[in-house]
C-alpha cells in the first residue's frame, strides 16, 4: 500500500494507482473528460489536474501514479484557474443550445462550466465551427459543434467494438472526430452499436430515436436484460410517463455482467416497437374470416371450451402447444405444465432449432 | 456453451469459429471475439461458406461448402492424429471410443476431404495444427453447423475435435453453441420440449414423471411428444386438432412455408398469444394479446447458461396480459386451477423441481445472474462444465461419424446451394425489428448475395432484381454481388415478410435426432429478371 496526502486527508492506495484512482478511493471528486476507466487513458484534456508539492508543474491525475509521501491538492486556487482557462478554450468551440440539447442535465461540460462558474470565453478564434450535421444514419446524431475532442468515442470504438470506424481527422483547433474520408458512417466499418453515444460526455453523439422524448434527469431507469439474442446484455430501460423512451448501458461489472455496458444496434436502437401502434391491446376471435374484438372472458371461455372438446373427441395427442425462446422461464414452465398437466398430452415444443 | 462468454474475451488461446456468423447474430460476442485475436492475440480459425467479419481476421480461414462440416471436421481429426498432435492422456483417462473414432478418420486426409469441402487440403492442415498446438482452444458454434440433416452429427464432430485435444474443461476451451434467442436456452431448460420436464428430466422415466405427477397432482403422459416440425407434417394430416402457439411465428421461421400454411388451415382450433397480430397469428381461430419483455418480470438465461433477471419497466398496452397468467386463466377454466401471486411464486416452485437451478433464487440473482449448474443457495454456479475432465456421464464418448452428403444437392435444374441466415439489424421473424423504425430504415428488405463469377455468367449486376426459386418456391429481391460468399453458394436472410426465405427451405430433411430442418442447404436457382 502506499500512503499520499490528497487535500490534507492521508489516503492508503494500492500499489500502481494513478492519482486519480486514490482520489475516487478516497471519495474525493476530480473532474475529468476524457478519463474513462473501461478505455485506454488519452491523458489529453487535462481537467484532472491537480497540484503535487514541491513540483513545478501540474500532474494530469489520471495518468499521473500515487507515490508515497505525496502532498496533492486537487481544488488549489491555481488548479482552479487551470480548470477555467480548459473550459473556457472548450467553450469556444462549443455550441451551446442547451435548451434543446439531448444531454442537458447529463453533461459534463455543462456540469463543470456551471461548478467553476465558466460564463463565457476569453478566447475567440474567429469563426465558430460550423460542421453540418447531416449523418443520415438513422440511429444517433453527430454534432460535432458540441464536440471537445476528448476521443473517448474512438477509443470506445476501437477497444470495444474493435470496429475502428473512426479516428481524429486533422489538428489543434480544426481537429474533429471522422471517419476515413470523413464521409458518412454508413460507409465506414461502423455496425452502430453506438458505444460511441454510450461514452460522449456531451451532446456530439446522441440518439435519433429518443430525440425529444425525455431527458436523463425525466427517466427511470429499470435494469433488464435484451430480448433480442442469446447473448443476454443486461441493459437499462430509460421510463417516461409509463413509456419506454430510450436505453442505455449499465456499466459496472455486477449490474452488467456479460457486456459491463457495451451493446449492438438492436438491443440499443430498436427498442421502440414496443410504443407500436399495431401492438395487440385486446383479444380477438375470428368470425366468418373476419376477426373481431372479444373481452377477456369471452376469448377464455371460448378457448376453454373448444380444448377441452377436442380433447374429448380426439384425445389429447390431438393437441399441441408451441411455446417460445422469447418469454420468460417463469411462462415457458407454466406453458409446459399446462400442456403435460391440464392437456395431458407432451406434444409441446419451441422454435430451439429453428 | 460448456464455457462462459467472457473466456473468449480473456482466456481462449485459439478460437474455431464454425457456422457463426458471430459479430451479425451475437454481436457482443462477436466483440470479445474480436479484442482477444486483435488486441490480445489470439489465434482464429473460421469455417464458413461466407467471408464473414470474423473470416476477414482469421488466422486460417475455411470457406466450406454448406453441408460439408463432418467431413471437415474429420479432416482435422486426421491431420491431428497422424501428425501425434492428440492428446492421448486425455484421451485414456477421460474418454471412451477413441480407436472406433480414430479407425473412421483414417479415411478422411486433407486430400480426400478438399473436394468434398471445397477447402484446400493444405489449410486444413494448418487449421488442424493451429487448434491442437495453441494452450487453450475453444470452439463456437451457432446454425450454421446445426441446421442440417446432420446436425445432430456436426455437433458430435465438433465435439470430438474438442476431446481429442483434451480442450475440455478448462477456462478458455470448451465447445460453446451461441443460441440464437434471447431465452433459447431456458426454453430448453424449463422442459419446453417433448421428450422432457425441467433440467432434461425425460418424461418417459418412471421417477421424473413420478415426482411431477406429486407436485402438479395429476397422472401424466408417459410417451415423448411430438417435435414442431412434426406438428405440422401431422396436421397436414388432418391428425392434429387443436394448436396453442405463445409468441411463436411459424408461418416465418418454418421451412416450407407453403406446407406450413395449408397444415395450420387444417387445424380445427388455433389460439395464437403474440404482442403483434405475427403472420401466424393470422391463422388464428382466437387472438390473446400478451405483453413484451418491458412489461413483465421474470427470468431469461443465457447462451453461457446465466439465470437473469427481467423487469418490468412499464404497463401493458390496453388489455393485453402476460403470457403465464392467460395459460393460468385457461387451465382454471378447463378445471385445473393455477394461480400464482407473481412470476418469483412460479420461480420458487420451478426451483423445487429442477435440479440445476434449485440454488437460484431471484434475491441471490438480484445482482448479476447466476451461471447453472446451481444445486443449492451456497453453490456460486458454473462458469464451466466437465471441470478436469470430469464429464457429467463418467466418460466423454467419441462417434465415429462419417459424411453424409446434404438431403439436396445442386443438379442440372437447381445448381446452386442456398443457404438461409440472419442480419446484424434485423431479429429472427422481425416481428420486433421490422417494427423498431430505426432497424426497418437502415435495412428495409432482403437480398440475395452471390458471388461476382457467379453473377457475371448469370448477367446479373448489383442490386438487379432476380428471382430465386427452389423446388418449394421463388422469391424476387435485389441481387448483392459480393465476394464474402463462395461461389456455388448464395445466401439470403429470413426476417422479411415481403420475401419470406422459408418458402424456399426444405421440411423433407430432417436431423434424424433432433429433427432440425435442413436450412443450410436448399438447391436453388437465380434468374435475372
Ligand atoms: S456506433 Fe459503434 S462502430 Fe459505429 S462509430 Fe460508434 S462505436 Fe464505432
Ligand atoms: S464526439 Fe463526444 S466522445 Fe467523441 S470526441 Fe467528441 S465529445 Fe468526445
Ligand atoms: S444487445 Fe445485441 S448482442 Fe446484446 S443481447 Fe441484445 S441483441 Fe444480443
Amino acid at each position: 500500500m502506499i500512503t499520499l496526502t490528497i487535500n490534507g486527508k492521508e489516503v492508503q492506495t494500492p500499489e500502481g494507482s494513478t492519482i486519480l484512482e486514490a482520489c475516487q478511493q478516497a471519495g474525493i471528486p476530480v473532474p475529468t473528460l476524457c478519463y474513462d476507466p473501461d478505455l485506454r487513458l488519452a491523458g489529453s484534456c487535462r481537467m484532472c489536474l491537480v497540484e503535487i508539492k514541491g513540483r513545478p508543474l501540474y500532474a494530469a491525475s489520471c495518468v499521473a501514479p500515487a507515490e508515497n509521501g505525496i502532498i496533492v491538492e486537487t481544488e488549489s486556487p491555481g488548479i482552479v484557474a487551470a480548470r477555467k482557462v480548459i473550459l473556457e478554450l472548450l467553450s469556444a468551440r462549443h455550441n451551446f443550445n442547451c435548451q434543446v440539447c439531448e444531454k442537458n442535465g447529463n453533461c459534463k461540460l455543462q456540469d463543470y462550466c456551471y461548478q467553476y462558474g465558466v460564463k463565457e470565453s476569453r478566447f475567440n478564434y474567429g469563426e465558430p465551427t460550423n460542421y453540418p450535421i447531416n449523418d443520415p444514419n438513422p440511429f444517433f446524431e453527430r454534432d460535432y459543434n458540441k464536440c471537445i475532442m476528448c476521443t473517448r468515442c474512438v477509443r470506445a470504438c476501437e477497444d470495444i467494438t474493435i470496429a475502428r470506424a473512426i479516428s481524429v481527422d486533422n489538428r489543434g483547433h480544426h481537429a474533429k472526430i471522422a471517419t476515413a474520408f470523413d464521409g458518412n458512417l454508413t460507409d465506414s466499418p461502423c455496425v452502430f452499436c453506438g458505444q460511441c453515444v454510450m461514452v460522449c460526455p456531451t451532446g456530439a453523439l446522441t440518439s435519433k430515436v429518443s430525440a425529444g422524448l425525455g431527458r436523463s434527469y425525466e427517466v427511470d431507469k429499470v435494469l433488464t436484460t435484451c430480448s433480442y439474442c442469446g447473448t443476454g446484455c443486461t441493459l437499462e430501460l430509460n421510463v417516461k410517463n409509463d413509456r419506454v423512451v430510450g436505453v442505455t448501458s449499465n456499466r459496472t461489472e455486477t449490474g452488467s455482467p456479460v457486456n459491463k455496458g457495451a451493446l449492438c444496434v438492436k438491443g440499443r436502437f430498436g427498442w421502440d416497437f414496443i410504443n407500436s401502434p399495431e401492438r395487440l391491446t385486446t383479444p380477438l376471435i375470428k368470425e366468418n374470416g373476419e376477426f373481431r374484438k372479444a373481452s377477456w372472458d369471452e376469448a377464455l371461455d371460448l378457448v376453454a371450451k373448444r380444448l377441452g372438446e377436442i380433447k374429448t373427441e380426439f384425445g389429447a395427442d390431438s393437441m399441441a402447444v408451441f411455446t417460445s425462446a422469447r418469454v420468460t422461464n417463469e411462462e415457458n414452465y407454466i406453458a409446459q405444465k399446462f400442456t403435460r398437466a391440464v392437456l395431458g398430452t407432451n406434444n409441446v415444443d419451441h422454435c430451439a432449432r429453428l | 456453451m460448456t464455457n462462459s462468454i467472457g473466456e473468449l474475451e480473456k482466456d481462449a488461446d485459439c478460437i474455431f469459429v464454425i457456422g457463426s456468423n458471430t459479430t451479425e447474430n451475437h454481436p457482443v460476442i462477436g466483440m470479445k471475439i474480436k479484442k482477444n485475436v486483435l488486441q490480445n492475440g489470439a489465434r482464429l480459425i473460421v469455417a464458413d461458406p461466407r467471408r464473414t467479419d470474423l473470416a476477414k481476421i482469421a488466422d486460417v480461414y475455411l470457406p466450406h461448402l454448406p453441408g460439408s462440416d463432418v467431413a471437415l471436421v474429420n479432416g482435422m481429426m486426421n491431420v491431428i492424429i497422424s501428425e501425434g498432435l492428440a492428446d492421448l492422456d486425455f484421451i485414456a483417462q477421460h474418454t471412451e471410443g477413441f480407436e472406433e473414432m480414430a479407425a473412421l478418420v483414417a479415411g478422411y486426409t486433407p486430400e480426400f476431404v478438399a473436394p468434398i469441402t471445397g477447402v484446400p487440403a493444405e489449410d486444413i492442415r494448418k487449421a488442424a495444427r493451429l487448434y491442437a498446438e495453441s494452450g487453450n482452444s475453444v470452439i463456437c458454434y451457432a446454425m450454421g453447423l446445426t441446421q442440417h440433416r446432420t446436425g445432430t452429427d456436426n455437433v458430435k464432430s465438433v465435439c470430438n475435435l474438442a476431446m481429442l485435444t483434451g480442450n475440455i474443461g478448462r477456462p478458455g476451451t470448451g465447445v460453446d453453441p451461441l443460441r440464437g434467442q434471447n431465452n433459447v436456452q431456458g426454453a430448453c431448460d424449463m422442459g419446453g420440449l417433448p421428450n422432457v420436464f425441467t433440467a432434461y428430466q425425460a418424461v418417459t422415466n418412471d421417477a421424473a414423471r413420478e415426482k411431477f405427477e406429486q407436485a402438479w397432482g395429476v397422472s401424466l403422459p408417459s410417451q415423448n411428444g411430438l417435435v414442431l416440425t412434426e406438428v405440422i407434417n401431422k396436421a397436414h394430416h388432418g391428425d392434429i386438432k387443436a394448436l396453442y402457439v405463445v409468441g411463436e411465428n411459424p408461418m416465418m421461421s418454418d421451412p416450407d412455408l407453403e406446407h406450413v400454411g395449408e397444415a395450420l388451415e387444417k387445424i380445427d382450433f388455433v389460439v395464437v398469444q403474440d404482442i403483434f397480430l405475427t403472420e401466424t397469428a393470422k391463422y388464428a381461430d382466437v387472438v390473446l394479446p400478451s405483453v413484451c419483455f418491458a412489461e413483465k418480470d421474470g427470468t431469461f438465461t443465457n447462451t453461457e447458461r446465466r439465470v437473469q433477471r427481467v423487469r418490468k419497466a412499464v404497463s401493458a398496452p390496453g388489455e393485453a396480459r402476460v403470457d403465464w397468467e392467460i395459460l393460468c386463466e385457461v387451465a382454471t377454466r378447463m378445471g385445473y386451477p393455477m394461480n400464482y401471486e407473481n412470476s418469483e411464486q412460479i420461480f420458487e416452485e420451478i426451483r423445487t423441481l429442477t435440479p440445476s437451478y434449485a440454488g437460484i433464487s431471484y434475491q441471490r440473482i438480484e445482482n448479476g445472474g447466476i451461471q447453472w449448474p446451481c444445486p443449492n443457495e451456497e453453490h456460486p454456479g458454473t462458469p464451466y462444465l466437465h471441470k478436469e475432465g470430469n464429464f457429467s456421464r463418467g466418460l466423454g464418448a467419441f462417434t465415429a461419424i462419417d459424411y453424409i452428403a446434404p438431403g439436396e444437392l445442386p443438379d442440372e435444374k437447381y445448381p446452386l446451394r442456398l443457404t438461409t441466415g440472419r442480419s446484424l439489424f434485423h431479429y429472427h421473424t422481425g416481428t420486433m425489428t421490422r417494427r423498431a423504425s430505426a432497424l426497418n430504415e437502415h435495412v428495409p428488405t432482403a437480398e440475395l448475395e452471390i458471388n461476382p463469377e457467379q453473377a457475371n455468367a448469370l448477367g446479373i449486376a448489383d442490386n438487379d432484381l432476380v428471382n430465386v426459386s427452389t423446388r418449394r418456391g421463388r422469391l424476387e429481391m435485389k441481387a448483392k454481388v459480393t465476394d464474402t460468399i463462395a461461389p456455388g453458394v448464395i445466401f439470403t436472410t429470413f426476417h422479411f415478410t415481403e420475401t419470406p426465405a422459408n418458402l424456399l427451405t426444405s421440411s423433407e430433411f430432417l436431423d434424424p435426432t433432433a429433427k432440425i430442418p435442413e436450412y443450410k442447404v436448399s438447391a436453388a436457382v437465380v434468374e435475372k429478371i
